[in-house]
């Protein structure tokens, strides 16, 4: 599904990003691991297509595509899908009105008709129902006000609601409180399956507890240090990153 | 040269042209502005002598002014040739017209599409040659509308007709109001707009009725055409209320340069008026050539207590904008409100603001000012807030927001308060902001383009203003907004 290959990025000129190399086969979960400040958010804004970052090297394939000449929208639409680890803020846009129009941009790059809307706002209430959101979600600003939890929480239903491909979780437990956690977990495990792929960005053991990744890596200085399965997790939880750096 | 010379001028330049196109009725009066123009106009019109009176002594103001025209404004123009003008406007010749939609510019035919306008009021917007059937059609269509809620308005009292129909129909309404909120004198534009006004709208709600519908130039045969000096008085009488909808909701390519309208609105005791325009006039192209210049005079009075008169405005239109839509909170407990949406992309210029003035007890007046700032459009907000030593525990809120998108465009704020009584409350809150690069991104990551992510992120600065347009109004605004974006970011 993804193909990461001898990827190299810097901000301002230092490098964020050296020589990574990364293969997500589809149907699998990956977690990623690593010391703040270690480069895994600036890896997924550079899946994702975020600008800003020099590419100095490497290729990113996507379903067979390099995709790093395409504009964010255009990853989105071919089932690229952030869960951000800072999710912004929109004041004066409903939160089912936002997602209503990001589901039918998509649509619309793939050639679909536009939703149902009476149908969608079915769903919508459904899927609130099963995270444990109350309804008043929907109609509200898009994460403005939201509680640090309720935005994570919120960039989980897009996902379930989207159905991406690839789902790339930043740090989408951090903020969380338990309850919070098992929910989010439990859907983003449901929704896992073997046409799909999920990288998921973690500090902490417990959302992996939930979710049991396939694969794990020890991410540091922009590049992949260790590699494992879950007992790894248990190692890094125990030692910390100092036994692998 | 009288007046018969005049017309007679007229008639002889309409036959040699369009002798054979009796149709539709051509009728132009010569360039420029002198008595005799006026005394045309008023004759064109059957007016009776008081009117005829009301613009001279209208256009003698105007004469001494000397062309003085407000200086304060934010606002950078080429001088206007008043007497390089046409104050009686006739429809395009048929020889200037454009032949089929090939010929019309195809921006302007994206724009239409983009608004969803059928093709064949396509033709009769960007004015084509023979369209003319269509506009008759479309107009007769509007007509038997217009009759069949006529029939319903009637019922109830309501007059809605045209301002010249009104002036044969109820002329002492019309001479009692007429200029009674905006006075000839008041400013350069009134005043010329009181020598050499148009037509426009005329509206009267009996004492207790509710108008069952919205009330909209729409249906008007003449909306069209109403054009460069339109007077609109709106009148609702005790108890009553009515919501008003003005506007041409289609960008419409305009060779008049000069705009100046001036609306009056009355609410006596107990009444409200809602007044909305989306206002999309053609803004010039990018490089800020041609375009209308917008200068429009626009006021209330809540002459009863307990009265209410709300502005609300879609500006998204013209080269310049100058333009203060204000209440005169005469009675007690009366309420003014204003709320705005600005928009000013590429070379378009903006000054819009509102007047309130606190004359009664426990007035309250409220702003919500959104001003929108892309490509070189400058933009500014002027208001006036001024509470009078009478007008005990008169309350005001503005709130005045502005967004810039790019770095070359700019916004201005400036509100004038003048409080002369100790026991009010006035409070002015305002912010600028920037759509931010991460907002944008995070639109993108969810499949949203760029362009979109824009408009939904204007959409929802403006929306405390939206919400208060009348449903399909709203969405209409919502595209324009998006209409009028395009190219801004990118
Ligand atoms: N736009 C930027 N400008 C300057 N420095 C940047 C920028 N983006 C990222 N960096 C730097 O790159 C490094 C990696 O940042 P990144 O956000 O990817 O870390 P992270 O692994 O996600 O950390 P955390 O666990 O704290 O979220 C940091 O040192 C950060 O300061
Ligand atoms: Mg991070």
């Amino acid at each position: 599904m993804l193909e990461i290959k001898n990827l190299s990025v810097s901000v301002k000129n230092k490098i964020i990003i050296n020589n990574l190399n990364l293969e997500i086969e589809k149907g699998k979960k990956v977690a990623i691991m690593g010391p703040n400040g270690s480069g895994k958010s600036t890896l997924s804004n550079v899946i994702a297509g975020k600008h800003g970052y020099q590419i100095n090297d490497g290729q990113i394939f996507f379903n067979g595509i390099n995709i790093l000449d395409l504009d964010p929208e255009e990853r989105a639409a071919k089932g690229i899908y952030l869960a951000f680890q800072y999710p912004v803020e929109i004041p004066g846009i409903a939160n089912s009105s936002f997602l209503r129009t990001a589901l039918n941009s998509i649509r619309k790059y793939n050639g679909e008709k536009d939703l149902n809307t009476r149908e969608f706002l079915e769903e919508c209430k459904d899927l609130s129902k099963r995270l444990n959101l109350d309804t008043s979600f929907l109609s509200r600003d898009l994460n403005t006000g939201f509680s640090g939890g309720e935005k994570k929480k919120n960039e989980i239903f897009h996902m379930l609601m989207m159905k991406p491909k690839l789902c790339i979780l930043d740090e989408i437990d951090s903020g969380l409180d338990i309850d919070a956690l098992k929910v989010i977990s439990d859907g983003v495990s449901k929704y896992s399956n073997e046409n799909n792929s999920m990288l998921i960005i973690t500090h902490y053991q417990r959302l992996l507890d939930y979710i049991k990744p396939d694969e794990v890596h020890i991410f540091n200085e922009g590049k992949i240090i260790k590699s494992g399965d879950y007992n790894l997790v248990k190692t890094l939880e125990e030692k910390g990153y100092q036994e692998f750096v | 040269m009288t007046t018969s010379e005049t017309a007679k001028i007229v008639e002889e330049a309409s036959e040699y042209k369009y002798g054979f196109t009796t149709d539709i009725e051509q009728e132009f009066a010569p360039k420029g502005l002198n008595e005799d123009i006026v005394k045309f106009i008023s004759k064109k019109k059957d007016e009776p002598q008081w009117l005829l009176d009301w613009r001279l002594n209208a256009f003698d103001m105007w004469k001494k002014r000397e062309y003085d025209m407000p200086g304060w404004a934010n606002l950078k123009y080429d001088n206007i040739d008043f007497q390089d003008i046409h104050y009686f406007a006739a429809p395009k010749s048929d020889e200037e017209k454009p032949k089929s939609l090939d010929e019309i510019d195809p921006e302007l035919l994206r724009a239409y599409n983009k608004l969803g306008i059928p093709l064949k009021e396509q033709e009769f917007l960007a004015g084509i040659k023979n369209s003319h059937k269509v506009a008759v059609d479309a107009v007769f269509d509007s007509v038997s509308v217009a009759t069949t809620f006529k029939d319903e308005l009637n019922k109830l009292g309501i007059i809605f007709c045209s301002f010249s129909e009104a002036v044969q129909t109820h002329p002492e309404l019309v001479k009692k109001y007429l200029g009674s909120v905006v006075p000839t004198n008041d400013n350069f534009f009134s005043n010329l707009n009181s020598a050499v006004f148009s037509d426009g709208s005329f509206v009267y709600i009996p004492p207790n009725v509710k108008c069952p519908m919205e009330l909209s130039t729409y249906f008007r045969i003449n909306a069209a055409n109403t054009g460069q000096f339109e007077r609109t008085l709106i009148i609702a009488d005790r108890g009553s209320y009515v919501s008003y909808l003005e506007g041409c909701t289609a960008p419409m390519r305009d060779e008049n340069q000069l705009h100046a309208a001036v609306v009056e609105l009355v609410a006596l005791e107990d009444a409200e008026i809602k007044y909305s325009t989306v206002q999309n006039w053609y803004p010039g192209d990018k490089n800020g050539n041609g375009g209308i210049y917008n200068f429009v005079t626009k006021r209330g009075t809540c002459l009863g207590d307990n009265s209410k008169i709300s502005w609300t405005q879609v500006e998204t239109g013209s080269a310049v904008t100058w333009k203060y839509p204000s209440v005169i909170l005469k009675g007690n407990n009366s309420k003014g409100e204003f709320y705005s949406v600005a928009l000013s992309n590429n070379m378009q210029q903006a000054d819009t603001g509102t007047k309130m003035i606190h004359l009664g007890k426990n007035t309250s007046s409220r702003i919500v000012s959104k001003g929108i700032s892309a490509g070189r459009g400058q933009q500014t907000y002027r208001g006036l807030v001024s509470v009078l030593p009478n007008a005990i525990n008169a309350r005001n809120f503005t709130q005045c927001d502005s967004l810039l998108i790019g770095n070359d465009c700019g916004a201005h704020t400036v509100p004038y308060i003048n409080v002369r009584n100790e026991l009010s409350d006035v409070a002015h809150e305002a912010t600028t902001s920037k759509i931010s690069e991460e907002q944008l991104y995070y639109c993108r990551q969810r499949g949203i383009n760029e362009e979109d992510a824009t408009a939904l992120i204007v959409n929802g600065f403006c929306r405390e203003v939206l919400k208060n347009l009348p449903m399909e109004f709203a969405v209409e605004a919502k595209k324009l907004l998006e209409l009028s974006l395009e190219g801004a970011v990118g």
